[in-house]
């Protein structure tokens, strides 16, 4: 009875030791794998995925993906988010990430240029232009055009064909692109422009791929976060996003890599 | 109204209206939800009661999902739309009102059915007894004597669709002047880093907050020092 017990607590003893040696090994610094946290643009959801998974099959690093509008991801990093890794679906939040000390500089690069599309699962958008000048529907989803880079952009396509003023009164916004997606989606709104990496193995509705012309071009920046800047994973994230398998990816989902 | 720019004071404005109307269609359809369900005996009656409560403890994200669907071209909601032309109601007012309608149903069902439960038979006996019909022992007897119950559950109802975030912004698609109410603006002034903006609208609504709370209160002080 007596040495059982004793038993017992040497056993408590050998865990306790091993969660100690756990926890200080964790402080010293990763030795093997590794967990960075990334912030995706909602956009890059589905390849942000699939870069992930072979990230951690290549390089035994895990890389935890949380989605969302780019806007309210800088808002979130201002106030001290617990990710160390900026996917943004623009330019210009990363780079303010860096100006103003909440990202590493030199680790700024361009890592997609996304592409618009105007999709409908009940109208004929095949010639997206003619659709939108013709105007016969009722609601037009976009992404919340002030916190998300696609919403912009889709401002600017409107602007540049003249129906913004038009169709202004007929437009409906989703907090991200994954809900403008969504509300085109659920036909709620007949059409909507959405990222050509959404309708990825969509085969429902038409579409029409809106020409790069009309609009800025969507630079999507990732960006190593201060918070990140000792992580291997993170760094290692980085480097393999920049490669030429997660480039393969990209591009499958309809992104362009350099403007030509 | 006092400078505020039309930003700030369209979403007030119409979150103003949007719990107005909200809370006389609640007042309308709870009262008699209210009433069967203090004086009915039929067995499915909590089962009912449950259902209407479901809201309080569903999060706003599954109720919003759902009305996505029925408010939809698919659904009820894209066939009534379809009598004026429309083709869904979701981005709708009326979208809105019936999304607030589902979501503060038990904070104005629960007081008024307890306030009904309070009366009692008696007083409604009493009604019979001296040649009262039901229906005139329901308006001139049992109706007044819940009035408390009444007016708490207009206050929580209006107070509640004042406070509804997440329906609205699943199904609102955040349109000025129809759709955007104080809730969602303020999410989307934070969004963009607007703080000022977020903090005028977000500092009314602590204030407004405090104020009905404390209404509550006093209301029911006075009614059950009244009643004591």
């Amino acid at each position: 009875m007596r040495s059982a017990s004793k038993g017992k607590s040497s056993m408590k003893l050998t865990a306790l030791a091993a969660a100690l040696a756990g926890f200080l090994t964790s402080l010293v610094g990763p030795v093997h794998a590794d967990v960075t946290h990334v912030a995706v643009a909602a956009n890059f959801t589905e390849p942000a995925k699939e870069i992930a998974a072979l990230f951690k099959q290549k390089t035994g690093h895990e890389a935890v993906l949380i989605f969302g509008a780019s806007g309210a991801f800088y808002t979130q990093i201002t106030h001290g988010a617990p990710f160390e890794v900026f996917l943004s679906a623009d330019a210009e939040r990363p780079k303010m990430a860096v100006d103003n000390g909440y990202a590493v500089a030199d680790t700024l690069f361009t890592y997609a240029i996304g592409r618009l599309v105007l999709w409908s699962r009940v109208v004929d958008v095949t010639n997206g232009e003619a659709a939108l000048k013709a105007g016969n529907f009722q609601k037009l989803s976009i992404a919340n055009p002030v916190a998300a880079p696609y919403g912009t952009a889709a401002v600017e396509t409107m602007k540049s064909l003249g129906v913004y003023d038009a169709l202004k009164p007929k437009i409906v916004q989703g907090n991200s692109i994954a809900q403008a997606f969504q509300f085109v989606d659920t036909r709620n709104a007949e059409l909507g422009f959405v990222a050509l990496a959404q309708l990825h193995g969509v085969s429902e509705g038409t579409r029409w791929e809106v020409p790069l012309k009309l609009h800025s071009p969507i630079f999507q920046d990732a960006v190593l976060l201060k918070t990140g800047a000792n992580s291997e994973a993170s760094k290692a994230f980085l480097a393999f996003l920049k490669g030429p398998e997660a480039r393969a990816i990209i591009a499958k989902f309809g992104y362009v890599l350099e403007l030509s | 109204m006092l400078g505020m720019p039309d930003e700030i004071w369209v979403p007030i404005r119409l979150t103003i209206e949007l719990a107005t109307i909200s809370t006389l269609s609640l007042l309308v359809v709870a009262t008699p939800l209210a009433w069967w369900l203090a004086r009915s005996k039929a067995w499915f009656k909590e089962a009912a009661a449950a259902i209407v409560s479901l809201p309080m403890v569903l999060p706003p994200t599954v109720l919003g999902f759902y009305l996505l669907i029925a408010l939809g071209p698919d659904g009820p909601g894209g066939l009534i739309a379809s009598l004026w032309g429309g083709r869904t109601l979701a981005f709708t007012f009326t979208g809105l009102v019936i999304g607030s309608i589902l979501s503060s149903m038990p904070f104005v069902v629960q007081p008024i059915r307890n306030a009904f439960a309070a009366v009692g038979d008696r007083p409604l006996e009493v009604a019979s007894t001296l040649r009262a019909s039901p229906t005139r022992a329901f308006w001139t007897v049992a109706l007044p004597l819940a009035s408390p119950g009444l007016l708490t559950g207009a206050v929580l109802g209006f107070a509640h669709t004042v406070g509804e975030f997440g329906v609205i912004l699943m199904i609102g698609g955040n349109i000025p002047g129809r759709t955007r109410v104080m809730s969602t603006a303020i999410f989307d002034f934070v969004e963009t880093m607007r703080w000022r903006e977020a903090n005028l609208l977000a500092g009314g609504m602590v204030a407004f907050a405090f104020a009905v709370i404390l209404a509550m209160i006093l209301l029911e002080k006075r009614f059950t020092r009244v009643g004591a």
